[in-house]
């Protein structure tokens, strides 16, 4: 059977303004609210998930909109410093907890995982829809926490200003990300259990696809490192309602002690959002260069060793903090051997242009802007390694333009490039690749015009995390607050044209990159079961040698072939 | 060499942070270059219907390829992160020890304020005037939440904790007036203990600075009181009649305890030793010292301990 017989036969040259019907697929399987919120259905939960980390994308936007706003001049005048510090909390703890950890495994990573190893389901579907609720509940009741009264302790928790010092609803927040932390753990568990009992016929582990391999080792650390964020949490609730003695000296606690366990957990994390980025820009680099990924070994263990490594590198966060001298020196050296299993797959991605058949549709702009928006990021992060210059560096501009570029310019773009790559498969539908381009193009001037800044402001000297501050910082900050006018529009024209798709866009054909891997395998949008017929997988991944020279794509997409 | 908006240079650490800063510039630029050349080059020219001549089996073209060049961009990375590494370690290690003879200044951080006070008595608020050219140590402490003092212009930070001392040293170079930050977050006036400055003066000029303002007890000084006042001194003193552990170099010991386990007589060891002296007993003393928690606050406590650190030698200080 080839792949075109599993097809639904689509309308070719239909009128965009028309509404074409879709064939029978998974989203037709029920239109009711009740049907989507009792889903079952991994790719359903996965829209769930698109739809609510893309509202609290736009919340924590708005946060940060106003931070930039405050930011044009040197003077606190827009708001109080009281607000301010409880704006930049609120953008952090809602960016990093409820959009970037879920971003790319619960949107992407949940509708492709059982997809690209042949199976019907996550292992666990009751559990997954259990996950959304409890991501949901928790980050929602997190939000209203933070408008309705506010939390200035920065997304750190920093104790014991976040036990005994601030008067703000510190403890609702941890509550809420306690919550949401179980969230990711039964995902990282759920997406564990699939890809060990799961694999169809022939998908052995390295004919695995590296969008499966990244989100196992993301599912590792998820259920590894959460954990011990929960725990954490618990002993800061116990200390600010009990009192009892943990992290302030003034009670016999230990301050370092809680520096040691929040990184231990928001290092690997880190992680937790740019491996997956990773594995999404591997699959558009193979596609859209229409070769192999080069060294595919090479970038499975490399996936590894960054999960792996990156569980021992947490001190480097606290090289001023008063910890042993000789503690900063080890985590520097494990910090830049980190660095290299990353280098060596930004190489990798680069050779894996070598002789390909190259074509810039707009998933591989997003996934050339991650490429290097990361390599700029993952450099300036050596900066900080090293021990010296972060005594001069950390807690100031660099290190908020350094780790934006990795987990914002990076992860974001990456997940950008996925949402567009797979769009056809998610939803049926084309979208204009000439306003998708332009978006993607937008992203990228409109991200370094906004962070670039920061570098110069941070070596400069400048803090982090101040409201205001002394005059001759003003122009770089005046370019960073404009850029982010750039940038936001990066971010909302996607909302527009991929908005439309979903209604007016031509339906779009089962394979529309004419690209390898088994979710192309079956149609656009996948039907209940994904697979009418169970699949099987005959060669390695990314066996891309029988294109010709890339026309193969608009073949695929105008569905003349 | 002003290529990178670096902060005036001004004391003796800053020219040698910065030779580190531009070695690694220059090279993660060079790196990055490459990698951007490389992708455009490729990008260029293999776009799809650009007819250059391609390998047949593209599989087998990387397979060979990978043996020469995957152990290369592995192995060349590793040694200049090494390098890297090792000389931004040895920096970090001048500046973790602090040299002898550094003139020490003792600072007490709190929300929102920087106290600074010479080892003459006189003080200062959110201002610090140093000599040129004499190495300084910042004995520094908080009274409520971790503060961070960083001076841009000195290359220099260190976090300031509740409950123990740290050590920030610097020999500044160039009279001036430079920034004094805080860097840690630490509520809501943060921003305003950045306001401060470091004020370096001709070494002249600073004694007669020091000598023209008025003169105040140091925390020491105001324990020493309070050690004699509370009845600290009836059993603890050199003359006292009760067996009670003498506490005169005390500070930064190992302190064997009656349980058997032996710990370390820092800040912590301290500040619980006078509120819950229950709880640690020192190996063979009674455990008849009464608790003065509730009956003296934190900021006393502070003194005390202040008081019995200055019977120690410096060189004692856990590091």
């Amino acid at each position: 059977m080839t792949p075109s017989d599993l097809v639904a036969p689509v309308p070719s040259g239909a009128p965009p303004e028309a509404r074409p019907a879709l064939p029978h697929s998974y989203l037709t399987e029920g239109t009711t609210l009740r049907s989507w919120l009792t889903t079952t259905d991994h790719k359903r939960i996965a829209i769930l998930y698109a739809v609510s980390i893309t509202v609290f994308f736009f919340i924590g936007g708005a946060a940060a909109t106003f931070m930039r706003l405050e930011l044009a001049t040197p003077a606190g005048d827009v708001v109080s410093a009281e607000t301010y510090n409880k704006l930049f909390t609120m953008h952090g703890v809602i960016m990093v907890w409820f959009f970037l950890i879920p971003s790319i495994p619960a949107t992407l990573g949940n509708f492709l995982v059982p997809l690209m190893i042949g199976a019907r389901d996550l292992a666990f579907p009751r559990l997954n829809l259990a996950s959304w609720y409890l991501y949901v509940g928790g980050a929602t009741f997190t939000i209203i926490a933070m408008i309705a009264g506010g939390v200035d302790t920065g997304w750190t928790f920093y104790a014991p200003f976040s036990t005994l010092f601030s008067n703000t609803h510190v403890i609702y927040v941890l509550a809420g990300v306690f919550v949401v932390g179980f969230s990711s753990i039964l995902t990282g568990l759920n997406f564990i259990v699939t890809i060990h009992t799961m694999r169809a016929p022939g998908v052995h582990w390295f004919r695995l696809p590296l969008f499966v391999w990244a989100q196992y080792a993301t599912s590792a650390i998820l259920v590894l490192a959460t954990p011990v964020l929960a725990m954490t949490l618990i002993l800061l609730a116990l200390e600010r309602i009990a009192g009892i003695g943990i992290f302030d000296p003034a009670l016999g606690g230990d301050p370092l002690l809680f520096q040691h366990l929040f990184w231990f957990y928001s290092h690997p994390a880190v992680y937790v959002m740019v491996l997956p980025a990773m594995g999404v820009v591997s699959e558009i680099f193979a596609c859209f260069s229409r070769n192999p990924i080069f060294g595919y070994r090479t970038m499975a263990y490399a996936i590894i060793a960054i999960a792996v490594i990156g569980f021992l590198v947490w001190g480097h966060h606290m090289f001023v903090s008063g910890q042993s001298m000789y503690a900063g020196v080890a985590f520097s050296l494990l910090s830049f051997l980190v660095a290299i299993p990353s280098a060596v797959k930004v190489f990798n991605w680069t050779a894996t242009l070598w002789h390909g058949r190259i074509r810039y549709d707009a998933p591989m702009l997003y996934a050339l802007g991650f490429v290097g928006l990361f390599t700029i990021g993952g450099m300036t992060g050596l900066f900080l390694a090293a021990l010296a210059l972060d005594v001069h560096l950390t807690d100031t501009y660099f290190v908020i333009a350094h780790f934006h570029y990795i987990m914002v310019g990076g992860s974001v773009s990456a997940y950008l490039g996925g949402i567009h790559f797979w769009w056809p498969k998610i939803t049926g539908r084309l979208y204009s690749d000439r306003w998708a381009r332009f978006a993607a193009i937008l992203l990228f001037l409109g991200f370094n015009f906004t962070f670039f800044p920061q570098y110069l402001l941070g070596i400069e000297g400048m803090p982090r995390r101040y409201h205001a501050y002394p005059p001759e910082f003003q122009t770089l900050n005046v370019l960073s607050s404009a850029g982010a006018v750039i940038l936001a529009l990066g971010y909302l024209l996607p909302l527009i044209y991929l908005g439309w798709s979903l209604f007016r866009g031509r339906p779009a054909p089962a394979n529309p990159w004419n690209a390898t891997g088994l979710e192309w395998r079956t149609s656009s949008p996948p039907p209940e079961n994904n697979f009418d017929v169970r699949p099987e997988m005959t060669e390695p991944p990314y066996a891309y040698r029988e294109a010709r020279l890339g026309r193969d794509i608009v073949e695929a997409r105008e569905g003349t072939q | 060499m002003t290529l990178l908006p670096l902060p005036p240079s001004a004391s003796t650490m800053a020219p040698r942070v910065d030779a580190l800063f531009y070695a690694i510039t220059a090279t993660t630029v060079a790196v990055a270059i490459a990698v951007f050349v490389a992708l455009i080059y490729f990008g260029v020219r293999y776009r799809a219907g650009n007819p250059v001549p391609r390998h047949e089996d593209i599989a087998e073209a990387q397979r060979r390829a990978r043996i020469r060049v995957e152990l290369a961009w592995t192995l060349i990375p590793l040694f200049l992160f090494l390098c890297a590494f090792a000389w931004a370690a040895r920096l970090y290690v001048d500046r973790g020890t602090p040299p002898a003879g550094a003139m020490a200044i003792d600072v007490v951080a709190k929300q929102w304020m920087w106290e600074f006070q010479h080892a003459d008595g006189r003080r200062e608020i959110n201002e610090l005037h140093v000599p040129r050219g004499q190495p300084v140590n910042l004995v520094m402490t908080s009274q409520d939440v971790i503060h961070s003092l960083f001076v841009p212009a000195f290359r220099v930070k260190q976090d300031v904790l509740p409950g123990r001392y740290t050590d920030l040293w610097f020999t500044a170079t160039e009279a001036g007036r430079y920034h004094l930050f805080c860097a840690e977050y630490c509520g809501t006036d943060h921003a305003g203990m950045g306001s401060g400055d470091v004020v370096v003066m001709e070494p002249a000029e600073f004694e007669r600075w020091l000598a023209s303002g008025a003169r105040a007890p140091s925390a020491a000084m105001r324990g020493e009181a309070l050690f004699r006042a509370l009845g600290c001194s009836g059993c603890h003193g050199a003359n006292a009649a009760v067996h009670a552990p003498n506490l005169a170099g005390l500070y930064g010991k190992p302190v064997p305890l009656s349980d058997g386990s032996t710990t370390v007589a820092d800040e912590r060891y301290l500040h619980d030793s006078i509120l819950q002296p229950h709880k640690e007993i020192a190996a063979g003393y009674a455990p008849i010292m009464p608790s003065f928690a509730g009956r003296i606050g934190e900021d006393d406590v502070f003194d005390l301990i202040a008081y019995i650190r200055s019977l120690a030698p410096a060189t004692e200080r856990p590091r």
